[in-house]
């Protein structure tokens, strides 16, 4: 069944097709631009198009595709690189050349490409919804087929060997097809039988966050900062560093060039837990901040739905967006062209629920064929001006559990990453405490409480050091501005750039450790008498 | 589908630069219209909005004096495209691109819609190749590469166009200089600037094509000159394989012409009325900069941004910053102890130079020397805190060879006048601040 196009404004186009459903996908145009129904009336059906609509006419053809904007979950997503609608940025450079040309629809997945499944169940076997087939090999991971019917089944027959993805893997008694792939309509989450409350340390490498701020396997952080703080230095080294499975990386409103530099550092460097190229755990999906708006603003779905796919094979994955400001302005940007009410600061006043509700798909679940598997998000958000009190840094302070403030004044210094140690907070940090405890040392606690009063202490003394100078100070006080500095510079500073980038937390507990021995040595002596200058010389001043 | 051009004289209203068109067939959005006037007149316009048999049309040139009755509009089915043709090299078009300069108009090649399209993200290379301004300040410890977009966030009344200017003369590729050519956009500029700058433009050996539209000029013209100067840089870098230099002043001229042409839309209007798409659409031309993967040309842009009060949180050097790679600062405080260029290092950002330097592009122990400068000047530059509360004498020794570390630095490695330093030369002087100023004297 096709429509005409009635009328045309920016990326909302109203059309005279009848019998859409609301949030169909739609091929608009003689060039097929994708779209999604947005809102039905009587007599016309508005669409938001993906895509440039620049050179779109009155009258062209509308298309209906009888399903919502889905993604295609199936071996090969992984190492892959997508746009925010999942099309394989890497073959349509080599099919249309450098620039992104409008209307071409390419499959995500590899169609021909051949991967070796092997079975895990034998003909004549039952399998529960939600149980284990058989696996792909992808890479280094088992990639789990599940029987994704709603009832048990009897195996009729099963493949084995190298097969493509699109051609049936076996079939049940029941006639329904084992299939090597999916469509998942990507605002839906998907299906669990029992979520769990976040307690496994996710481990970042990055000392200021593991030390002080500690995130979890299944919990959510956000990194707001104003520009030039290393928002996206920060999440790329997380992404690098972190203890998980999968990655999932989505450049949602960015830069190019920083995901050029980023696509080529991945394919060199080497996942520290397991020694592997980056890439093999990595998926990318880049929607730059050139490309069309409204697919920047379904980037994050198409993403998240990827990462749910892996969770629900019983993997840990790390979900991470940068900016997640970009997908709210875009969501903006279509509310005004819809000519919705606007609410604070012009964007729509679901801005807050849409939020919240994508952040609660993170989370440690049971799966539906009984296994544990988690999805963390770390999301940063730009807020403009720096100013935190802006409507998207707001409304995600109440959805998510770690607050990381990237702070202007510090990057200002090179104090990189340059978390704020005196806002920023961790709602995780104490349940995961103990986990830290049993895994590391039993001095992990004493140790984050001692060096969050070092630099307590230190803010309170640098007012009085401003005034009368820091020769004026009792040298208690001054070991004291000294071993604080220490803090600042050698531990929680950390260079992306140098062999430092990475912290194992036995690296991490170390350090701090080698710091406290240092103060409690010093403090000692103070207190047999000697100064300071004798003790260490003059050069603690240069810091 | 039509192929033709079809001419209406149905014009139902007409406010500032909008006008409405009725009874039209098959209209495309974004479609070229020219508006002619029955005295002769002709005003070329873009379609914005269609509803059923009625278009929006939006203006480029003035549309003082038109009168509805009396004008015809021309659809013609085609996009706003930019000629290209090698020719284009030392010429001089206003807005439109039609010439002015005195020359006729050379006879295109080919015409690319003046939008462009998004480059691949999986096709860019990484920029790495640093670009040699001659300025300390920028080699020293902000350096510019090849494909970076690197604005100068100025103050008004800071001499940000002699900065530019020193740059347009001193710039060289650290790797040869294989085709090097400079796209000037001039955006809402007075006379006397402009006249400045294209004099500095035709003393330069190096090819230019300039885009001009000045204070007085149609607004909307200020909208499309940055973007016909990106597909010609686009056209001159990925085709013809030069490395070109695209210099925009001033983006807040464009900006804000993008508010006056927003609020006479009737859009809503966001952070101090700029429109909520500015973010989206800086970036359609900012993202315009970079390398290709297996070509040889680049697009590397120096905008100059005039923050509006010296602000820098206001919106446009804001959502400048977040989408370009780093930023130039200026300060007037700098100015006015008389140094030249007047950067203000410590806000000042390079994203892509850490691949820049280093042994291979500049000098092997460049990223230590940045390093070490930066953090000396840092910890200067806070004392003068300090001694503004409590007066020189209050302070430790140590604490005054840090203060006279920040003048000196200032005055020998910031401080060069019109004077070119090649990087090397940039190098040894902070080499010797440094061992001057070294902890532990």
């Amino acid at each position: 069944m096709t429509g005409r196009i009635l009328g045309i404004s920016g990326p909302t186009v109203s059309v005279d097709l009848k019998g859409l459903k609301l949030y169909e996908r739609v091929y608009a145009g003689h060039s097929m631009l994708t779209g999604e129904v947005v809102r039905l009336e009587q007599e016309k059906s508005v669409i938001q198009v993906y895509e440039d609509t620049r050179g779109l006419a009155i009258g062209e053809p509308v298309k209906g595709a009888g399903m919502p904007l889905t993604v295609r979950l199936g071996t090969g997503l992984i190492s892959g690189m997508f746009d925010g609608l999942q099309r394989p940025l890497e073959r349509m450079r080599d099919e249309m050349g450098p620039f992104i040309k409008i209307g071409r629809e390419i499959a995500p997945l590899d169609y021909l490409k051949k991967w070796r499944y092997c079975p895990l169940r034998k003909q004549g076997e039952i399998v529960e919804p939600g149980e284990d087939v058989g696996f792909f090999e992808e890479g280094p991971f088992r990639h789990y087929i599940i029987n994704k019917t709603i009832k048990q089944q009897k195996i009729a027959w099963f493949a084995e060997g190298e097969v493509s993805i699109d051609s049936p893997l076996g079939q049940f008694e029941s006639g329904d097809e084992i299939l090597g792939c999916i469509e998942w309509p990507v605002r839906d989450a998907r299906p669990y039988r029992k979520k769990y409350a976040p307690s496994l340390p996710l481990i970042t490498g990055q000392r200021s966050i593991d030390f002080l701020y500690s995130l979890a396997k299944g919990g959510t952080a956000i990194l707001p900062g104003g520009f030039g703080t290393g928002k996206t230095i920060l999440e790329q080294a997380i992404a690098k560093f972190a203890d998980v499975d999968i990655v999932v990386y989505v450049g949602c409103g960015e830069r190019g060039n920083e995901m050029a530099e980023m696509i080529e550092e991945f394919l060199t460097l080497k996942d520290p837990w397991t020694e592997r190229p980056l890439t093999d755990r990595t998926i990318l999906v880049i929607n730059t901040s050139n490309m069309p708006v409204a697919a920047r603003e379904a980037s994050i779905y198409t993403a998240v739905t990827m990462a749910e796919y892996y969770r629900d094979m019983g993997y840990h994955v790390l979900f991470l967006a940068d900016s997640l400001s970009r997908w709210a302005e875009a969501l903006r940007e279509i509310s005004t062209s819809l000519e919705e009410m606007p609410g604070e600061e012009g964007y729509p006043t679901y801005l807050s629920s849409r939020l919240s509700s994508f952040i609660e798909r993170a989370g440690v679940v049971e799966t539906l064929g009984g296994k544990t598997g988690s999805l963390s998000m770390i999301l940063s958000v730009s807020p403009p001006g720096g100013d935190f009190t802006e409507p998207v840094t707001q409304a995600c302070l109440r959805a998510t559990g770690a607050f990381l403030m990237l702070d202007t004044s510090l990057a200002h210094k090179r104090h990189f990453p340059a978390i704020n140690w005196f806002q920023s907070y961790s709602l995780y940090a104490r349940e995961l405490a103990g986990q830290y405890e049993k895994r590391y040392s039993q001095e992990w606690t004493d140790l984050q409480r001692w060096c969050r009063e070092m630099l307590q202490k230190e803010e309170s003394l640098r007012e009085v050091a401003e005034i009368v100078g820091a020769e004026g100070l009792q040298d208690s006080d001054r070991l004291l501005m000294h071993v604080a500095g220490m803090i600042r510079t050698e531990f929680l500073c950390q260079n992306s750039f140098s062999d430092d980038a990475f912290s194992a937390p036995e690296q991490t507990l170390s350090q701090m450790k080698n710091i406290k021995a240092f103060h409690d040595q010093a403090e000692a002596k103070l207190r047999q008498g000697i100064s300071l200058e004798e003790a260490f010389g003059r050069e603690h001043e240069a810091v | 589908m039509r192929l033709s051009e079809h001419i209406y004289r149905t014009v139902s209203s007409l406010s500032g630069p909008l006008l409405f068109v009725k009874d039209i067939f098959a209209a495309r959005i974004g479609e070229m219209v020219r508006v002619i006037t029955d005295n002769g007149g002709d005003i070329a316009g873009e379609v914005l909005g269609i509803e059923g048999d009625k278009v929006l049309v939006e203006l480029y040139g003035d549309s003082r004096g038109l009168d509805i009755q009396g004008m015809s509009v021309v659809f013609t089915d085609s996009l706003m495209r930019a000629p290209l043709s090698p020719d284009l090299v030392g010429r001089v078009f206003n807005g439109s691109c039609k010439p002015i300069d005195g020359m006729d108009m050379f006879i295109p090649d080919k015409q690319v819609p003046v939008t462009g399209s998004p480059i691949n993200p999986a096709a860019r290379a990484r920029p790495e190749e640093p670009i040699e301004t001659g300025f300390s300040a920028i080699d020293g410890l902000n350096t510019l590469v090849k494909g970076q977009k690197l604005p100068v966030f100025s103050c008004s009344g800071l001499p940000s166009r002699e900065l530019v200017a020193g740059i347009l003369r001193n710039a060289r590729l650290t790797a040869g200089d294989a085709g090097f050519c400079v796209v000037f956009a001039a955006l809402g500029l007075t006379f006397h600037e402009y006249s400045f700058y294209l004099r500095t433009i035709k003393e330069m050996k190096t090819g230019f094509v300039a885009f001009v539209n000045l204070a007085g000029e149609p607004v909307m013209e200020r909208l499309l000159a940055p973007r016909f100067a990106l597909t010609v840089a686009e056209y001159l870098a990925f085709e013809m394989g030069m490395d070109v230099l695209v210099i925009i002043t001033d983006m807040t001229n464009y900006c804000d012409a993008l508010r006056e042409i927003s609020t006479a839309r009737e859009e809503l209007p966001g952070r101090r009325g700029y429109p909520g798409y500015m973010y989206s659409d800086l970036a359609s031309l900012y993202e315009r900069a970079g390398r290709i993967k297996g070509m040889k040309g680049s697009v590397t842009m120096l905008p100059v941004v005039t923050m509006p009060e010296d602000d820098i949180t206001h919106p446009i050097p804001d959502l400048t910053g977040y989408i370009t790679e780093g930023q130039i600062v200026l300060s007037r405080e700098i100015h006015q102890r008389d140094i030249f260029p007047p950067v203000d290092v410590l806000p000042s950002l390079s994203r892509l130079m850490q691949k820049g330097i280093g042994e291979g592009r500049t000098r092997k122990d460049h990223r230590e020397i940045a390093n070490n400068l930066y953090k000396y000047y840092a910890r200067g530059r806070d004392l003068r805190r300090l001694e503004a509360i409590v007066g020189r004498e209050g302070m430790t020794e140590g604490d005054k060879h840090m203060l006279g570390f920040a003048a000196a630095f200032e005055r020998e490695f910031v401080h060069q006048g019109n004077v070119r330093r090649i990087v090397g030369e940039t190098l040894d002087i902070g080499l010797s601040l440094i061992e001057r100023y070294k902890v532990g004297r």
